[in-house]
């Protein structure tokens, strides 16, 4: 018996609302398969098994609020027979009392041979788009009555209620107020020429079609992948008075959403993928994030964060660091600037990148190294699209 | 303005307001004249009507009800009384296969304006041969209308609208009722068509009518205290069932318990969930549940009489299923 649980989906995240289901008992359960919707207060979040197997229980409805690590429900490893003795549910069940006679007809193994629905809550349940196998019921014999789908319609609309901002706000602020209380930042900052990398890019995109342009935006994102192989120190994890580097380089993409707050889910692996297939996962991650259908390891796996302002920012930018990551690279606006070399003045376009990072891992010494690795994988634009 | 009042008081209101305004109305049966009737309804209208209107009769159900066919043919609006719907069985044949029928046999030439009063239900020890309740029997035959009243107002006003009617009209009394005292609201009348909603509710619709609207509306009170809010639906009319007024309160509630005297199986609550399941299958949140009499003979014995009929506890304890 495996019991599938809330996976934490940020370490801001304290508990979710099941919002809903995408299997049903029965159904066979792959790796990597989403097998429900978790509402965690930033985004609904595709939740995927680690683990393979068949349903065997649902032990949570939608709608309802659960912390991190409740059992959500049941999978049956390959080859185990249903017969096999089952963990006590997460919601404990009350004794029920003898039901009333006039209900002592129902067959006990009705339940398990069909779900028990009202047709109210299956009509309602049609009504609403509602799958009525995903929801728990209250009724008499675990039965599925109008209230129950009435309550699940409700979190499926929470999505898009009005007070999702303050929701969000209160999520960022929880993380950042948590990161300026723990982490002892230090800042470094280094002004980066781009003369080389934009005339490479415009060489690049003139022979792509449209869609399949590169923006600056990903140079950047490649530059930190790859420059982080060689610091380590700013790619992982201080948890538990410790830290933990991480294998590989996922970063964590700020992303601002229209009706305001930000998320910033990863590009995973960023650093072993070439350009054009970056480009394609950031314009995806860039959609779905606004759609809100994130995935539950993109939103989990960030193992440090870039925030990039873009065109319409400033030429700077000193990020917070987001906990339990250890550091944040951040971009300004790549403008024009007056620039002297070799005794000369001239006027190039150039990016400030920052570095946020966590003193109880890494020192500035370090810190400034890397900016000057960044700048330096810049100026070979060709080498980092491999 | 109302005024308190017994239901038996009301319904000799009733019958006295029908002697007096039409000639053609007489009341007849065994022991309505010099004994005053068996549960004393018509205690001293012989000394006001005389005996041609306050007709005894022979202990003969079928006789003295086919002399009232008979006269209801000839003109008269005839009222006739059996004892308990236990002995009305005796005069079944009539009423089936004469009174129902007529309208129909005679091809509309007849019809047949007779009331039938009987008591009907049990809870007063009076053991098995005169404690049944058999309307929900009578409610199942065309050509009938079959009135259940419950209240005083509908026991002193159900009389005239029945005697109004070209057809036979059989009312069943429930003899639990008699002495029960209510207030009579200042009305013109009532109809003889609808259910009444006696209490409102959200949470689950008590179906019931005659004596067991009183146990209902006791464990509504019950339920309300515990934050249940049932709905008690009073049918008032057994044929034809008003089942607009049903549908209402099974599509607000969406569980419906049925509470009916008679006998559990195939009666008048197997009728009305039959309907219920007909006409507002998707309204339903719960399976119907009854609350009826055991299928034994009525007991004489106090705690097994009490055990064998529905009573309030039995409908809190169904309604409380609803919500595990």
């Amino acid at each position: 018996m495996i019991e599938f649980k809330l996976p934490s989906l940020g370490a801001d995240m304290d508990e979710g609302v099941l919002l809903e289901w995408k299997i049903k008992p029965g159904d066979p359960v792959k790796k990597g398969q989403v097998v429900a919707v978790v509402d965690t207060s930033k985004a609904a979040v595709d939740v995927e098994s680690w683990q393979e197997g068949s349903v065997a229980e649902l032990l949570v409805a939608p709608g309802e609020r659960i912390p991190v690590g409740t059992v959500l429900a049941t999978f049956l490893q390959p080859g185990e027979s249903p017969g096999a003795a089952r963990p006590v549910p997460a919601v404990a069940e009350a004794p029920k009392p003898a039901a009333p006679p006039s209900m002592a007809g129902v067959p006990a193994a009705a339940a398990a041979a069909r779900r028990m629905a009202s047709p109210a809550a299956r009509k309602h349940a049609l009504e609403q788009g509602i799958d009525i196998d995903a929801i728990i019921g209250t009724g008499p014999h675990g039965t599925v009555t109008l209230q129950d789908v009435e309550l699940a319609a409700k979190a499926k609309s929470v999505a898009k209620p009005a007070d999702k901002s303050a929701e969000m706000r209160k999520a960022i602020a929880a993380a950042m107020a948590r990161s300026k209380r723990e982490i002892p930042h230090y800042y470094v900052a280094e002004t980066i020429p781009m003369a080389a990398a934009l005339a490479w890019l415009a060489q690049e995109n003139a022979q792509r079609p449209m869609t399949e342009r590169l923006l600056p935006a990903v140079l950047l994102l490649k530059a930190v992948a790859v420059g982080l192989q060689r610091y380590p120190e700013l790619n992982g994890f201080f948890r538990d008075g410790a830290f933990q580097p991480a294998e590989k380089v996922h970063l964590g993409v700020a992303i601002s959403l229209r009706q305001g707050g930000l998320i910033a889910p990863a590009l995973l692996d960023a650093g072993g993928k070439p350009l054009t297939r970056l480009m394609q996962e950031l314009m995806d991650l860039v959609q779905r994030c606004r759609a809100g259908s994130l995935r539950s390891s993109e939103m989990s796996e960030p193992t440090i964060t870039v925030t990039n302002l873009g065109d319409q920012g400033t030429e700077q930018v000193f990020g917070v660091i987001y906990p339990p990551q250890v550091a944040l690279v951040g971009f300004g606006r790549i403008t024009e600037r007056p620039w002297a070399e070799n005794g000369g003045l001239k006027v190039i376009p150039a990016v400030t990148a920052s570095l946020s990072a966590d003193h109880r891992v890494s020192d500035g010494h370090r810190g400034a190294l890397f900016l000057v690795e960044l700048r330096d994988l810049l100026q070979c634009p060709e080498e980092l699209s491999r | 303005m109302s005024r308190r009042i017994t239901y038996r008081e009301a319904l000799r209101e009733a019958l006295r307001e029908a002697l007096a305004s039409d000639p053609r109305v007489f009341l007849m049966g065994e022991d309505v004249g010099r004994y005053g009737g068996t549960y004393a309804v018509s205690k001293g209208l012989l000394e006001e009507f005389g005996p041609e209107r306050i007709r005894d009769t022979p202990l003969s159900e079928l006789g003295f009800t086919g002399a009232g066919i008979g006269a209801a043919l000839g003109g008269m609006r005839p009222i006739v009384e059996i004892m308990t719907v236990n002995f009305s069985l005796l005069a079944l044949d009539q009423i089936v296969n004469t009174a129902a029928l007529y309208r129909h046999m005679s091809g509309g030439q007849f019809s047949v304006p007779l009331v039938v009063r009987m008591a009907t239900g049990a809870g007063r020890q009076v053991a098995a041969q005169h404690s049944h309740s058999f309307e929900g029997w009578y409610a199942g035959i065309p050509g009938i209308k079959v009135l259940a009243p419950a209240t005083v107002e509908d026991a002193r006003h159900m009389l005239a609208p029945a005697l109004a009617d070209p057809d036979p009209v059989v009312i069943f009394e429930h003899a639990g009722l008699y002495n029960l005292e209510g207030d009579l609201p200042d009305v013109a009348g009532v109809d003889i068509r609808s259910a009444k909603v006696r209490r409102e509710g959200r949470d689950v619709a008590i179906v019931t009518y005659g004596g067991s609207l009183f146990k209902a509306l006791q464990a509504a009170e019950t339920l309300a205290a515990e934050g249940i809010a049932a709905e008690v639906v009073d049918l008032r009319v057994l044929r034809p069932l008003d089942d607009a007024t049903i549908m209402a309160s099974v599509a607000r509630c969406r569980r419906v318990v049925i509470v009916d005297e008679g006998w559990h199986g195939v009666g008048l609550a197997s009728e009305i969930m039959a309907r219920i399941v007909e006409q507002a299958f998707y309204e339903l949140d719960a399976p119907l549940v009854r609350v009826c009499s055991a299928e034994v003979p009525i007991p004489y014995a106090k705690h097994m009489e009490d055990a064998a009929l529905p009573q309030a506890d039995k409908i809190v304890a169904a309604v409380k299923g609803f919500f595990p």
